[in-house]
């Protein structure tokens, strides 16, 4: 049985807080299922299924958070595996629609990493409990150092300047200057990049995603009762899911979770990579969406730094991409795989305002979680505002 | 001891019935590989069955600890208590002569000089009586 057309995305809606030191988690993430219900035109009372990570939110977080919404779905997922986490459950949401399981699903997400004051990135990794933390936390690993250490060897490998991987915070801040929501949105150079200071060599400050509180829910229903809705359906032709880790010692680190997921969701869609009209990966660091590019196979492995140069990823270019202003500049409460949902959703229906993409009809969605160095996920998703 | 333990606030592993063979060969300044006994397959860090074909007959490989950077970052940020206070410091990859690649820190070097592909050999740290951390420095 093929997912292509099954079901589609009928809600979206971001929450437009990027520091909420008034508001709980399962407020901000309250208020996003209000949002995403409303713009479906849908009540909570019509939801039957419900994903969510848990993740930070105590013990069997999930359950608390029917508790506090009195909610009873007959199909529940949290499936946790970082920032690409919603990303997944989207698929899965569509998959369970499919097989009868449920008929609408909330997919929700809330942080207030920023005013708890939360070192995503730099705080050490969390953990201490698994098998490989034993071998990896006593050496000091952080976030960005994962990322940077996949930096340095593409660099190495590939001739990858420091300049392209400023291109990408570049473009992120011209889009967010387009976004009234986006955090960050004065313009930045590829010198201001380079000159703020290194955190992880050679990874520098500017190359680095923000820590902001955050939220956005989507709703995901079938295909046959979308139509009857508010809003356009955002369809899901295509998806895919994978995991790269140290693999007993023997891993090529420059080979990510997108390579595989990339290659299940465009075989799946029936979708070939000419016609992606926008392209919405995730950019915890500027390296991470040029690795991830290159093994979605956009690029060919190293060509990743020339591909995103020279302007191509604004919205007006040859390969829009994370027209919000990404984790870069708009907003990143830890796990954002949910605001690339959205943003897709906006592009697809039309509603991108300064920053639309022009004859939006296919987007790629790709969530990367976890530590690109050690352990990650990749989720990827292909949508369109049609089922050809 | 209790007091040197106590002054060393980096993480350290947990020790416990599966690893701790690695870990006391550590302490006499020996690194182990395995190696499945059935199908061949090596493998770091250690557990007690091949993630190739889940056999439970594992041979332990004495490392000659000479290895490659194969990656490598200098950390100028890190909150964690032990860490915060030797910024900078260099994280790495070391490929092993045997194949297999482990995480590390590059030490006896100043973090400008490391560059991936120099060779490397072990050196042991004793962090404290019980614990003994595998680390690497360039050949001289
Ligand atoms: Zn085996």
């Amino acid at each position: 049985m093929s997912l292509r057309g099954k079901a589609a995305i009928v809600g979206a809606w971001e929450h437009p807080t990027r520091f909420a030191p008034n508001k709980t988690m399962f407020q901000i993430m309250a208020e996003s299922a209000r949002g995403a219900l409303d713009d479906a035109g849908l009540t909570i009372k019509d939801v039957d299924g419900l994903c969510t990570t848990g993740v930070g939110m105590g013990w069997m977080g999930l359950l608390g958070f029917c508790d506090y919404l009195n909610l009873t779905p007959s199909y529940v997922d949290s499936t946790a595996i970082g920032g690409s986490s919603f990303v997944a459950h989207t698929a899965h949401a569509a998959a369970a629609i499919a097989a009868g399981l449920c008929e609408t699903v909330l997919i929700v997400y809330g942080s207030t990493a920023a005013s708890q004051r939360f070192a995503i990135g730099t705080g050490g990794v969390a953990g201490g409990g698994e098998p490989c933390d034993q071998y990896e936390l006593p050496f000091g690993p952080t976030t960005v150092g994962s990322y940077a250490m996949i930096a340095q060897r593409h660099m190495h490998d590939y001739g990858t300047t420091p300049e392209q991987l400023a291109e990408v915070a570049v473009i992120a801040r011209q889009h967010a200057a387009l976004n009234p929501d986006a955090k960050y949105r004065e313009p930045i150079t590829v010198a201001d990049v380079l000159a703020s200071r290194i955190v992880s060599s050679p990874l520098h400050l500017l190359d680095c995603c923000m820590i902001s509180d955050g939220g956005g829910a989507v709703v995901v229903t079938s295909a046959e009762r979308a139509r009857d809705l508010k809003k356009p359906p955002v369809y899901l032709l295509g998806a895919g899911e994978a995991v790269r880790h140290t693999a007993r010692g023997t891993r090529d680190f420059l080979e990510v979770a997108a390579a595989q997921s990339g290659r299940l969701a465009f075989e799946r869609a029936g979708v070939s990579h000419r016609e992606i009209d926008l392209a919405m990966v995730y950019d915890s660091f500027t390296i991470t969406v040029i690795v991830t590019l290159e093994n979605l196979g956009f690029c060919k492995r190293g060509e990743g730094g020339a591909f995103v140069s020279g302007g191509r990823l604004r919205f007006d270019g040859d390969f829009p991409l994370n027209t919000d202003g990404g984790g870069l500049s708009s907003n990143h409460p830890g796990m954002r795989g949910m605001f690339l949902l959205i943003e897709a959703a906006r592009q697809l229906r039309g509603e991108a305002g300064a920053r639309q993409v022009r004859d939006c009809q296919i987007a790629l969605v790709h969530g990367t979680g976890g530590n690109l160095g050690t352990r990650h996920s990749g989720a990827t998703l292909i949508l369109s505002n049609q089922v050809g | 001891m209790a007091a040197e333990s106590k002054a060393y606030a980096k993480p350290l592993p947990h020790l416990d019935e599966e690893n701790r063979p690695w870990w006391e060969a550590l302490k006499r300044h020996e690194l182990y590989l395995q190696r499945c006994r059935d199908c061949g397959a090596t493998r770091y860090y250690p557990r007690a069955l091949c993630p190739e074909c889940l056999s439970s007959q594992t041979e332990w490989l004495r490392s000659r600890g000479a290895g490659k950077v194969y990656t490598f970052t200098t950390t100028w940020q890190n909150a964690t208590p032990g860490f915060r206070e030797s910024l900078p410091y260099v994280l790495a990859y070391v490929e092993l002569d045997e194949g297999l690649k482990l995480l590390t820190n590059i030490v006896d070097c100043p973090p400008e000089q490391v560059r991936i592909g120099m060779p490397v050999t072990v050196v042991f740290d004793d962090v404290t009586p019980e614990v003994t951390l595998a680390k690497f420095r360039p050949v001289p």
